[in-house]
């Protein structure tokens, strides 16, 4: 009878620790939507309120809300600054294989080309390079990680 | 390379094939290595050191040996005995073993020698003895340059090896990969060579600019392999003789994952426009580009059946990344691959029979094999990642690459490469100086 009201505390206490655990994690995972990341904490500014990067979910290359939102921010500065050029490059996370990640990182970036061009960009002036898995911003291995590192970022190029 | 290749081979003794007791079992791993005795090879009186690099090389027979043990320890199919249990000397034994000596000490295969070094010659002979039956059971003798006395070293393995399992060896050949430094969100990459045994590691390129997936051509005299150069991602060519670099596949877009036909006429890739991959092959003699693929997914990884009928690559054309063998002139296509997870990665091995391949599952990485139909499939190592396997030219040997985790910091990361039998037995760090990744195994080199 003793042995068991402890089981039952230790119970408790094991299972409140996972409550506090599974909210850490919660919290962390806030600043991602499924495995998109929503956060900003690695994003730079083209321009006051014009941010430089879109994310992705895994293995995919479909805009988001949130990133067409970015991205036509991103077009209609550009509009403004006709003499810019830009160059877009496309990534991938660590946990796909080298040369599918770098055709996966084309892809990313065409997206955004693709989408720039819908907002009267010209093609002209924008470029794209993929570099796969080889140049990550953040460099730990998880989700987190992974889901900052799964982007495309438009860069001045002149 | 090609000038250093004069070996002259001649047999002075060759007992039949069929009769010999000891045999390798290459079927079952390394589950019981063969005890293997190799006797430093004797110098013979006059003979002189040999100048390798800053290194003065005094006895260059017992160095030879020393390298033929590695070779067969690594290969987990031998257990090369500790030579101070040896009685016998070397050139003793050379001429005649006394068998009862070398049983005493549990050897089941001996191996003497000797060797002879000149200004510009170096002369060795070797003989391999069936201890318990009591027998030679082949002899060799062949001429080098000094400098070569790896080489010897690395020949004599194949002989041996070919002799008591049957199959060609693979201890003649040649590593290119990527070397690795630098912190990881800005890794400096330089492609580097190296002997089969981690030595001799050499590099080709300055680190200025990214470098990935190196393969050799079938005669091992060029390397594709994809450069940034003026951060335009192409498919390069490199003589490794002469250095020189050109670009195979200038492309209005990028053009990546190269691979050489086994004909080594053609160089088969990705090119990668608007979004999407798909294989062509460019003619290295007409300069002719086929388009291979012609779909809406992403089409790489492509690597040809040994006979260049067909070839493996990996699409996601279904959604997830998946693995298809088509003809070669891209008609036929058909998945193979229907497991759970990714596949990709596929790379035919040398006897036509399998195809190795990287799978994704569950947050692991895996490296295994399938036949070329896709069925039967075995698992040969789990990781947290790695990737890009390569055969050794015997078909017997896995080379990849294996990254370690890294921490919020990005502490912990590093990138080696990793051997693997075909049987799922004696996985192995292959030493380097620096990280290294996207290992290709060459063809033997004296062949």
């Amino acid at each position: 009878m003793i042995s068991g009201t402890k089981l039952k505390n230790i119970l408790i206490v094991f299972l409140a620790g996972i409550a506090l655990t599974a909210c850490a994690t919660q919290k962390k995972s806030g600043m991602m939507q499924g495995d998109v990341y929503t956060g900003s904490d690695t994003v730079e500014f083209l321009a006051s309120g014009v941010k430089d990067r879109v994310f992705f979910a895994t293995n995919k290359s479909t805009l988001t809300t949130a990133s067409r939102d970015t991205l036509r921010k991103q077009a209609a500065w550009m509009r403004k600054k006709k003499k810019l050029t830009f160059t877009i490059e496309g990534h991938a996370d660590e946990r796909g294989t080298r040369e599918y990640n770098l055709a996966l990182g084309e892809r990313r970036a065409n997206a955004v080309k693709d989408y720039l061009m819908t907002y009267g960009i010209s093609g002209n002036r924008l470029s794209v390079i993929s570099y796969g898995k080889e140049r990550p911003v953040n460099s730990g291995s998880n989700p987190l990680a992974w889901s900052q590192n799964r982007r495309s970022v438009t860069v001045k190029a002149n | 390379m090609k000038k250093l290749i004069f070996f002259i081979f001649y047999l002075f003794l060759f007992n039949g094939p069929a009769h010999a007791l000891v045999e390798v079992d290459i079927t079952r791993g390394n589950l019981d290595p063969l005890p293997i005795a190799v006797s430093p090879l004797f110098v013979e009186v006059g003979s002189e050191d040999i100048k390798d690099g800053d290194k003065i090389i005094k006895n260059v027979g017992e160095e030879i040996s020393r390298v033929i043990e590695k070779n067969f320890k690594r290969s987990g199919l031998f257990n090369p005995l500790n030579k101070d249990s040896f009685v016998q000397k070397p050139d003793i034994a050379h001429i005649k073993p006394r068998f009862e000596d070398w049983r005493l000490i549990k050897a089941q295969a001996l191996v003497t020698g000797k060797v002879n070094v000149t200004k510009d010659k170096l002369r060795a002979e070797f003989r391999l003895w069936d201890v318990v039956a009591a027998k030679e059971m082949v002899a060799l003798a062949f001429s080098t340059t000094p400098e070569n006395w790896r080489r010897v070293a690395h020949i004599i393995s194949d002989k041996i090896y070919q002799r008591l399992t049957g199959e060609e060896g693979y201890f003649d050949t040649r590593i290119i990969y990527v070397s690795e430094t630098g912190p990881k969100t800005q890794r400096y990459k330089k492609l580097a060579i190296m002997d089969q045994d981690g030595a001799n590691i050499k590099y080709l390129t300055l680190g200025n600019e990214l470098v990935l997936t190196p393969r050799f051509s079938p005669k091992n005299q060029l390397v594709t392999y994809l450069s940034y150069f003026r951060n335009l991602p192409r498919v390069y060519l490199l003589d490794i003789e002469t250095g020189v670099q050109e670009v195979v596949g200038d492309f209005p877009g990028m053009t990546f994952a190269p691979r050489f036909s086994p004909d080594g006429k053609k160089i088969i890739m990705s090119f990668a426009k608007d979004g999407n991959s798909d294989i062509y092959t460019m003619n290295m003699e007409t300069r002719v580009v086929e388009r291979i693929t012609d779909h809406t997914s992403i089409d790489t990884s492509p690597s040809y059946s040994p006979d260049g009928k067909y070839i493996c690559f990996n699409s996601d054309r279904s959604g997830l990344q998946q693995i298809y063998v088509m003809r070669s002139d891209g008609s036929n296509v058909k998945r193979i691959t229907f497991g759970k997870g990714l596949y990709g990665t596929p790379v035919w091995s040398p006897r036509g029979d399998l195809i190795a391949f990287t799978k994704v599952h569950k947050g692991k990485f895996y490296i295994g094999v399938m036949r070329t139909d896709g069925s039967g499939e075995r698992l040969l190592t789990e990781n947290f990642y790695q990737e890009a396997p390569s055969w050794s030219p015997n078909g017997r040997v896995l080379i990849f690459y294996r990254e370690t985790k890294s921490d919020d910091q990005g502490k912990g990361f590093s990138a080696k490469l990793w051997s693997i039998d075909l049987t799922g037995y004696n996985e192995r760090l292959i030493e380097t100086e620096t990280d290294g990744s996207d290992p290709s195994w060459s063809s033997l080199l004296s062949k």
